[in-house]
C-alpha cells in the first residue's frame, strides 16, 4: 500500500498537534543540533593536534565554548533525554500511551528545574559570576 | 504524487533500527548514570558545576574536566574512563547518524537518493566513530 508523503509546509505548520507536536519538533530539532555539534566537535578535537588543522579546530572550539551556544545545546541535549525516555518507555509498554499527555507533562516537570539551574550556571559563569 | 511502498512486516533494516534506537537509548542512560555516579566518587560533589557534571556524564572523556575545579585528573583518564567514553560513542553514533537518516527519509522523495543516503550515512558514521575513539585514546 502507498503512503502520500506529499505533505507542504504550509500544511505542517497549521496542523494541530499541541503539546506531543511539540515535542515532536523538540525532539527532532534536539537531536539533528546534537549530530551535527558532536561531528564537528569530534572533528575538531582530531583537527586540534594536526599541524594542517589547529586553526580550523580552534575555530569551531570558539563555537561552542560560546555561552549562547551552550545554553542552546544544553536545551537539546536535556529535552532529548526527558522526551527520550518518555518514549522508550511508551513505545515498549504500548498500554501506556493512554497516560501519553500527564507523560509529558511530566517531562516538563523535570526539564523546567533541571534546565533551570544548568542555565543559572551557565549564565552566571558568563557574566563572570 | 510522490508515493512509496509503505514499511513492510518482520524483521528488516527499519524494524532493527526502530527497536536499536529504543535499546541504545536505555544503554545511554545507564551508561550516563555510571559517568554521574563516577565523576561524584572522584569529587564532582564539591570540584564540578552541574553543567560541568552533565557534560561529562554525556561523554566521560578528560577533556571535559579541564575547565572545572578539579585538581588531578589522574583519575578521570584511566582505561576505563576511555573505554566507556568509546562505548558511548559507538552506542551513541549509531542511534544519532540513524536519526539524521531518519529526518532525511522524510524529506527526501526520491527512492534512490534515499537508498544511496542510508549507504553514506552508514560510511560517515563509521569514518566518525574511528575518528572519535582515536581521539579519546590520545586526549
Amino acid at each position: 500500500m502507498p503512503l502520500k508523503r506529499d505533505v507542504s509546509l504550509k500544511d505542517a505548520l497549521r496542523y494541530q498537534g499541541k503539546g506531543p507536536m511539540l515535542t515532536y519538533w523538540l525532539h527532532r530539532i534536539g537531536g539533528l543540533s546534537m549530530i551535527i555539534f558532536i561531528s564537528l566537535h569530534v572533528l575538531a578535537g582530531y583537527m586540534l593536534n594536526q599541524p594542517w588543522g589547529a586553526r580550523a579546530g580552534v575555530f569551531i572550539d570558539t563555537i561552542y565554548e560560546n555561552w549562547i551556544f551552550q545554553v542552546f545545546i544544553f536545551a537539546c541535549v536535556l529535552f532529548h533525554i526527558i522526551n527520550g525516555l518518555r518514549i522508550t518507555i511508551l513505545d515498549l509498554w504500548p498500554r501506556l500511551i493512554e497516560y501519553q499527555r500527564e507523560a509529558i507533562w511530566l517531562e516538563w516537570m523535570v526539564f523546567v528545574p533541571v534546565y533551570g539551574i544548568a542555565l543559572y550556571t551557565i549564565v552566571q559563569n558568563a557574566l563572570g559570576g | 504524487m510522490n508515493l512509496r511502498t509503505a514499511p513492510q512486516r518482520g524483521v528488516n533494516f527499519d524494524y532493527i533500527m526502530w527497536i536499536y534506537t529504543r535499546l541504545s537509548a536505555l544503554a545511554m542512560y545507564a551508561l550516563g548514570l555510571i559517568g554521574i555516579i563516577g565523576a561524584l566518587i572522584m569529587g564532582a560533589r564539591t570540584d564540578m558545576s552541574l553543567p560541568d557534571l552533565m557534560r561529562w556524564a554525556f561523554t566521560p572523556e578528560v577533556t571535559h574536566v579541564l575547565n572545572t575545579n578539579v585538581a588531578n585528573i589522574d583519575a578521570w583518564r584511566t582505561l576505563f574512563w576511555r573505554l566507556m567514553g568509546s562505548l558511548l560513542v559507538l552506542v551513541g553514533g549509531a542511534h544519532g547518524y540513524h536519526g539524521l537518516l531518519n529526518v532525511l527519509d522524510d524529506y527526501v522523495k526520491s527512492a534512490p537518493w534515499r537508498l544511496f543516503l542510508r549507504y553514506f550515512i552508514i560510511a560517515i558514521w563509521i569514518a566518525m566513530t574511528v575518528v572519535a575513539v582515536y581521539v579519546i585514546f590520545t586526549s
